[in-house]
């Protein structure tokens, strides 16, 4: 894959104006994502209602498909159900890692597909992922979520924040 | 210095990446090999490959003559004054333990302070660090100024009666500081306090006297100094060798065991537990000649010419910092680009078929001491051409451009 593709407009514009950018003063709901390799933090506030997301923010510091992957899944998430957001959740993860061709397959990621080039970067799947994975630590109240470690390059390290 | 001719001893320059030739500058984290290092150890693995020290049988003795004439080798290019005093280790990281264990287990204890650096490498932390948990020991760091220049005024202010390690890295490998080690040394020495060189990012590019810097000890390994992978060096005085545990046990380390004890080989096997990385001990011996064959001092030569050129080149570009700017350098450029993670240089680079490290390079306190999360490193050899830096400048702009 050429990088430009991955590196397209959509990502390096969430990049330099991410979406739904700061702290969420009401959120229920709070999670932080570290990749220590590269240092990408990422703060997630959340507010829960009835098992619905009613809104959420990101903070921290991260590279362009970091911070471009977390804009966009707080606009896509934004009022799903917990449930459709895991599912959310499953589908980027499994995209990332190329178990799923969204060419091919059914799925409920529109747009997020841009970042299905990552999977022929592997050094790079990391800096997708972190967001969601920190976003499924905030539902599972794993305060802390963490890349490091796994091939799999999921794993939670439950803590506190 | 003939780099066009010295590049085609390095049959992996040849390749290409992205329809592009590689422009490794990833130097500092692993040097890529010479044809006369391959071809020694495809020669060991045909023709010579034997356990070492054990046997009568004939390879067994060519094998061990490999091992034992690398070690030689090994002695020479550090001029140290004895072969005694040359460990074979699997690496940096390996050698600064066996210290940790050999020497600081017995002789630190509760209350005791190791002095580090603050552009420590995490394998010259760590296992102080564990030694002090196990001890209850301290570690006392020597502060750095803006440049990536340690203090030395506040090097000498730590030192107290409970001072009893130095440990302190002779090039850094995110900044590309040279210490000024051997003053550091006479310091440490003025106080009776031994001192360990991680030369890990040293033996590569200057010429290491361990004898006229008077170190007690001095790491490095061989794939950042165009060997293999796998092997690594600890130079000892032999007088602290003598006093010391050994590491690990088992193999060559013993001269006689039964149920109730065991008696210990002498020095360096004393440390060399098992059977030791015959082929990568050999193929280390081999870059040596090699890099002997050059010369150290026209490789550091060359280097601080190619470095002065992508210093300069580099300052000019507007939105691009460099993080170390001390007086004295190795070939390490690290640098920043405004609003650019170095990941994403790092990625788009590579399309250019650059190869450069981004990340925190194993040195977090000095990522936390300049205020940044990772910086992106070029780290040059002396293969490396003025037409590669020429290349990474022009990546550079790439870069800025597809994020304007």
């Amino acid at each position: 894959m050429d990088t430009k593709q991955l590196y397209q407009e959509v990502i390096l514009d969430h990049n330099k104006k991410p979406r739904n950018y700061g702290a969420l003063e009401n959120a229920n709901r709070r999670a932080e994502g570290h990749n220590p390799l590269c240092g990408d933090h990422i703060i997630l506030s959340v507010r829960v209602e009835d098992e619905r997301i009613e809104n959420l923010a990101f903070q921290g510091e991260g590279c362009a498909i970091c911070k471009a992957s977390a804009s966009m899944m707080t606009a896509y998430v934004k009022g799903k159900t917990l449930q459709e957001a895991d599912q959310m959740v499953q589908e980027f993860r499994e995209m990332a890692t190329g178990k799923l061709n969204v060419a091919h397959q059914p799925h409920h990621l529109g747009r997020l597909t841009v970042f299905a080039g990552v999977r022929d970067l592997p050094a790079r799947v990391k800096c997708a992922i972190l967001p969601w994975h920190t976003l499924h630590a905030a539902f599972s109240n794993e305060h802390v979520a963490s890349t490091e470690g796994a091939d799999e390059p999921m794993k939670a390290i439950v803590g506190n924040v | 210095m003939d780099v066009d001719r010295i590049r085609e001893d390095f049959p992996i320059l040849q390749r290409r990446f992205h329809d592009k030739p590689l422009v490794y500058l990833d130097n500092a984290a692993s040097s890529q090999m010479p044809k006369p290092v391959i071809d020694r150890l495809v020669r060991y693995q045909t023709q010579e490959h034997a356990n070492v020290h054990r046997a009568v049988h004939h390879l067994s003795e060519i094998a061990t003559a490999g091992y034992e004439g690398a070690r030689r080798k090994v002695r020479q290019f550090l001029n140290a004054g004895d072969e005694r005093e040359i460990i074979f280790t699997r690496g940096t990281t390996e050698s600064i333990n066996l210290v940790m264990h050999g020497y600081g287990r017995p002789f630190i204890g509760a209350g005791d302070e190791i002095i580090l650096s603050a552009m420590e490498h995490h394998s010259n932390i760590v296992p102080w660090q564990m030694l002090c948990q196990e001890k209850g020991a301290k570690l006392r760091v020597i502060p750095m100024n803006d440049n990536g220049e340690l203090l030395l005024d506040d090097y000498k202010k730590l030192f107290n009666e409970r001072t009893k390690f130095v440990a302190l890295a002779h090039v850094s490998n995110a900044l590309g500081t040279i210490n000024p080690v051997r003053e550091m040394i006479s310091i440490a020495h003025h106080h009776g306090v031994p001192v360990l060189l991680d030369g890990a990012q040293a033996a590569p590019h200057l010429t290491v006297d361990v004898q006229a810097l008077d170190c007690d000890f001095y790491a490095f390994s061989g794939h950042k100094m165009y060997g293999p992978t796998g092997i690594g060096i600890l130079y000892g005085k032999a007088a602290l060798l003598e006093k010391m545990q050994p590491y690990q046990g088992g193999g060559d380390m013993i001269l006689s065991v039964t149920f109730e004890r065991t008696t210990y080989n002498t020095i360096p096997y004393k440390f060399e537990a098992g059977t030791p990385p015959i082929a990568a001990a050999i193929g280390l011996g081999a870059a040596i000649d090699y890099v002997a064959a050059i010369g150290l001092d026209r490789i550091a030569a060359y280097e601080e010419e190619l470095l002065n050129y992508a210093t300069a080149q580099l300052s000019a570009l507007s939105g691009v910092r460099l993080i170390g700017t001390a007086h004295h350098k190795a070939a390490v450029l690290s640098f920043e680009i405004d609003g650019i993670h170095p990941h994403d240089i790092g990625t788009i680079l590579n399309e250019d078929g650059i190869a450069i490290r981004a990340g925190h390079h194993c040195a977090q306190p000095v990522m936390q001491r300049f205020g940044v999360p990772a910086t992106a490193r070029a780290s040059f050899a002396f293969y490396n051409s003025f037409e590669e830096v020429d290349a990474l400048v022009a990546g550079i702009k790439n870069v800025q451009r597809m994020f304007s």
